[in-house]
């Protein structure tokens, strides 16, 4: 049992942090400097970029609209916490990767060369010296999986904004009785 | 302080261990239920399709806690890693009240005649400890009619002409036909099948006090948030409390069961909520763990008098470890098929069960529960590409217009594939822990391609334009079904307890799970452990004759 002033303490420390969240400048994780909990601005570009290659925008909204770059960044200071350096080292592998074959920052690339350089990873193909850490066909696969569920999972774990994809399946919102039990919106 | 001696403690408060409790306690037995997880409420889960039971990606909802409870795993290779419950490998059962029971699918059957005879039916296979079991259908009848009616079951299988015979009809109707089951039905008649509306532990009427389904679209691996499934945490652990001679104590975790000089059980050591270690000393001992946990407790106990663990002295505890591998189809159409009216699983057929032609076994087929968008989006048929574009074109056209057709495999037991205590990976508390491997029976494979064909015949009657199967993975099987590894027969030297679920060489000492189970059937196992366990208790509650202790 954790003594009383700890309780607040923490308590208090959670409402800060939302307060700051909800301000823009979020100091959970550790990390300063950044309006994210756990990327950088520059990781959090790439990573809308790359998400939106993986989820694009049709006539209904892609991932980096959804919030899943969010739901990334709340789940490595939390359940994915032991994915923090993956993210780190993929993150700029991607770069890397994108800078040998491209000669510029995966974000500023057109489409297709996004694309490209996707498909590339996905099949283990991307350029060897960006990859010496992990395979870049072992983070796309991380990659992609933690996009589908941040933009198909539930909108409480900070992606699938506006409950986009489910709206874009078919799911009516709210759907049956009981529904409203609980309150959702809370993590 | 020394801890009030009471008649019997039960360890595991799940589909045996609480079944168990309530028979003794109504019996009038003092008795402790140790769970090592806690109470929870439907609160707890909030219907998280990435934190549950089902999906546990961001974590299993209904415990064990990640990181106190590790286990190592050993692939075909060789090869072992720590794992925790959130990882597949970890083959976890829910850890809570009512234990699986408290987030299952809740799937009610019986299972068939043959069943319980697999040897006689098929004979003796290679690379198989296949055997009878020592109780029969007839023997269980009675008390898959008491958990049928106790805990409470829904459903119409009287157009099953598979089944085995059941004295009395089930206690509440089945659950309206969703559009699902109305496109399968005719598809099954004109393929000449025999479909039926599938058994469920769930209210469909008010029953036991509490209402019927509100047929939303979290079910398996979620706890029900109006209490219409029906489990051992809502049916009978409240009623052992009501006796008032039932205590349980949730969030402890058994460290061994202690012998006395003439080798019979006298206590359970246990941590309790804060940590502690307790001695509850008792006249019975049940263990209830789910096969994985029971076997690792029983290894885990060690004495002069058992050097090699309880129940163990011909190396059988452990051993055998079971479950079932799903196989199925999934099926694309061009009309809609979803209707949102949940659970999702109506109709059945047990046609594919027994009686196929060269191989032995085979399993149930029914229609899967509702699949919720992101397991939808691991479901790309081949061809489609897995991201992009295309992909979520494909999940926006398919998701309300698929179905899926699955059912377990009843798996041949292995010898070789097994829980043992891992000599070096201790959990939090400094318990060994357990150390899973092993492989499949290659008859398996065998049955999970048959039935994976079967269910994509189903399917393209029903209109299927594509259908895709996919069969259950290769290495060892001991998840939510996990079974077999305290096997009982009346053999000493080839089983763990009698048919009684007694410990062989322990009198007072009893295993009251699926780990008793010799074969695991085609079918979900929680009916059968339940079955059992009434069927154990009433041995218990008439051979009781008072405490040992004045």
């Amino acid at each position: 049992m954790e003594p009383a002033y700890k309780l607040s303490r923490r308590k208090f420390l959670e409402a800060a942090v939302l307060a700051t969240a909800a301000a823009g400048t979020s100091v959970a994780c550790g990390r300063t400097g950044s309006p994210w909990r756990f990327f950088t601005v520059d990781e959090a570009r790439t990573l809308a970029a790359a998400c939106d290659q993986i989820i694009p925008a049709d006539d209904a909204p892609g991932a980096a609209w959804a919030g899943v770059v969010n739901f990334m960044d709340r789940q490595l200071c939390g359940p994915y916490r032991r994915l923090q350096d993956s993210y780190r080292y993929g993150v700029a592998g991607l770069n890397k990767s994108s800078r040998l074959l491209y000669g510029g920052d995966f974000a500023l690339l057109p489409a297709t060369k996004q694309i490209e350089l996707l498909t590339f990873m996905e099949k283990g193909k991307a350029p060897r010296e960006a990859w010496q850490k992990i395979s870049s066909s072992e983070f796309f696969g991380m990659l992609a999986d933690h996009t589908m569920q941040g933009f198909y999972g539930d909108p409480r774990h900070g992606g699938n904004r506006d409950r986009a994809s489910w709206k874009m399946v078919g799911l009516a919102y709210p759907m049956i009785r009981g529904r409203f039990k609980y309150d959702l919106t809370k993590g | 302080m020394a801890l009030k001696h009471v008649n019997a403690v039960v360890i595991g408060a799940g589909a045996g261990g609480g079944i168990v409790a309530k028979e003794l306690a109504t019996a009038g037995l003092s008795v402790v239920l140790l769970e090592r997880g806690k109470w929870q409420t439907a609160f707890d889960c909030r219907k998280d399709d990435l934190r549950n039971q089902r999906t546990w990606v961001l974590g299993n909802a209904f415990g064990p806690d990640e990181d106190r409870n590790p286990r190592v795993f050993v692939d075909l290779e060789g090869r072992e890693r720590v794992v925790t419950p959130s990882d597949n490998s970890y083959n976890n059962n829910a850890a809570c009240v009512g234990g699986g029971t408290f987030s299952y699918g809740a799937m009610a059957w019986r299972f068939m005649e043959q069943d319980f005879r697999m040897r006689s039916t098929y004979g003796s296979v290679e690379g198989s400890t296949l055997d009878d079991w020592p109780v029969s259908y007839q023997d269980l009848e009675p008390y898959y009619e008491k958990a049928e009616w106790e805990i409470g079951v829904s459903g119409d299988d009287s157009n099953n002409i598979f089944r085995a015979p059941r004295r009395r009809p089930l206690p509440m109707p089945p659950l309206p036909p969703n559009r699902e089951y109305q496109i399968l039905k005719p598809a099954a008649l004109r393929l000449g099948l025999h479909p039926f509306d599938l058994q469920m532990l769930r209210n469909t009427v008010p029953y036991n006090g509490r209402g019927p389904c509100m047929r939303c679209r979290w079910c398996v691996g979620f706890a029900c948030e109006v209490d219409a499934k029906n489990g051992t945490h809502n049916t009978v652990i409240p009623k052992a409390l009501a006796t008032g001679n039932c205590e349980l104590r949730t969030e402890s975790v058994v460290k061994e069961i202690l012998v006395d000089s003439r080798g019979r059980a006298k206590a359970v050591a246990y941590f309790d909520a804060n940590n502690r270690l307790q001695e509850q000393t008792a006249d019975l001992v049940v263990v209830s763990c789910s096969a994985n946990e029971s076997a690792r407790l029983l290894l885990n106990s060690k004495s002069r008098l058992f050097p090699a663990g309880l129940g163990n002295r011909y190396d059988w505890v452990g051993r055998n470890l079971q479950g079932h591998g799903y196989c199925g189809s999934i099926g694309l159409f061009d009309f809609e098929t979803f209707d949102d009216a949940g659970p999702g699983p109506g109709i059945a057929i047990c046609d594919f069960n027994h009686g196929n032609k060269g191989f032995i076994s085979g399993g149930l087929l029914t229609n899967e529960f509702i699949r919720l968008p992101y397991q939808f989006s691991k479901m790309a048929a081949p061809g489609v590409p897995h991201w992009g574009a295309a992909h979520k074109q494909y999940v926006r056209q398919y998701y309300p217009r698929h179905m899926v057709i699955m059912g377990p495999v009843q798996e041949l037991p292995v010898f070789d594939a097994r829980i043992q205590v891992d000599p070096k990976v201790k959990d939090y508390w400094g318990i060994p822990v357990g150390r899973l491997s092993g492989y499949r029976h290659p008859n398996d494979m065998i049955v999970a391609k048959f039935l994976s064909q079967k269910a994509a015949a189903w399917l393209k009657e029903a209109g299927a334009t594509t259908t895709f199967n996919f069969l259950p993975w290769k290495g060892l099987s001991g998840g939510q079904h996990q079974a077999g590894t305290c096997r009982m027969g009346d053999d000493p030297r080839t089983s763990v307890v009698d048919k009684y679920c007694r410990v062989h060489d322990v009198d007072n000492l009893y295993v009251i799970d699926g780990s008793v189970h010799v074969t695991n059937g085609g079918f979900n196992p929680v009916l059968t452990i339940m079955a059992i366990a009434y069927h154990a208790s009433e041995h218990l509650v008439n051979s009781w004759r008072g405490t040992h202790v004045a």
